[in-house]
């Protein structure tokens, strides 16, 4: 699956985008915030306090319990300051 | 609904007209102009940069525009938001909502407001004018942008950003 970082989450990550193979037992959005704050220091920086991090699936708007199984597109990001 | 993201400025008179042009059966249209100050917190600004995740953005957009099509009788609405950087007196976003009568109008207009505010993914970073400042500073959320946009959330209604 395609994750997506955006704003402070993607300059801590260092990269915008990537492609990731997260193994079978990585149910939940929550779950993939811990895989990926163990890929490494920046990634561990982005993700030290994930109640902040926001996260949309396919574009939409998701909680952190939510499932990831069939996703095609993550998104991490704080919270959103449009307007 | 016309809903545009990008770089450029917009015209809000212009596109207040586009809404209005040619028709009789519209009573009231309210323009809500987002501007760019040029202070944060009291601090002097020189620019401020916004970010998005475009695809999602337009999406989320038009599930708004459609929500407000649903509790309001609207004849018309737009929505432009920019991205990129904006100086201090640049307008930043623009929504108008068209009605029979000003009541849909404005409650529309401020609904979508309220709600691009908290929900479009979109994120502000700020220039300091202060030398010893010069690095750029991402804005944090408003736990007060939050409570507005939650004045519209009905019973049994969705909100799934929140915690």
């Amino acid at each position: 699956m395609k994750v997506r970082y955006f704003a402070w989450v993607r300059e801590r990550v260092g990269k915008p985008e990537e492609e990731i193979e997260p193994p079978a037992t990585i149910a939940t959005v929550a779950d993939l915030m811990r895989w990926l704050a163990m890929r490494g220091e920046e990634y561990a920086h982005a993700f030290e306090n994930p109640k902040v991090i926001r996260a949309a699936i396919d574009r939409a708007h998701v909680k952190a319990d939510t499932a990831i199984s069939g996703a095609r597109e993550i998104a991490f990001f704080p919270p959103m300051t449009g307007g | 609904m016309t809903i545009r993201l990008q770089r450029e400025p917009f015209d809000a008179a212009s596109e207040a007209g586009k809404l209005t042009r040619g028709r009789s059966d519209i009573g009231a249209v309210v323009t809500f102009t987002g501007i760019c100050r040029g202070d944060e917190a009291g601090a002097k600004l020189v620019a401020m940069t916004l970010e998005h995740y475009p695809d999602m953005a337009q999406a989320e957009i038009a599930r708004h525009v459609e929500e407000a099509e649903q509790r309001w009788l609207l004849k018309g609405v737009t929505v432009i938001h920019r991205f990129g950087r904006i100086e201090p007196g640049e307008d930043i976003v623009l929504v108008v909502t068209a009605a029979s009568h000003r009541h849909e109008a404005f409650a529309a207009a401020e609904f979508l407001m309220d709600y691009l505010k908290t929900r479009a993914p979109f994120w502000k970073q700020v220039e300091y004018a202060d030398a010893a400042r010069r690095e750029k500073v991402w804005v944090d959320a408003k736990a007060s942008d939050d409570a507005l946009a939650d004045r519209w959330v009905r019973p049994g209604g969705r909100r799934e950003a929140a915690e």
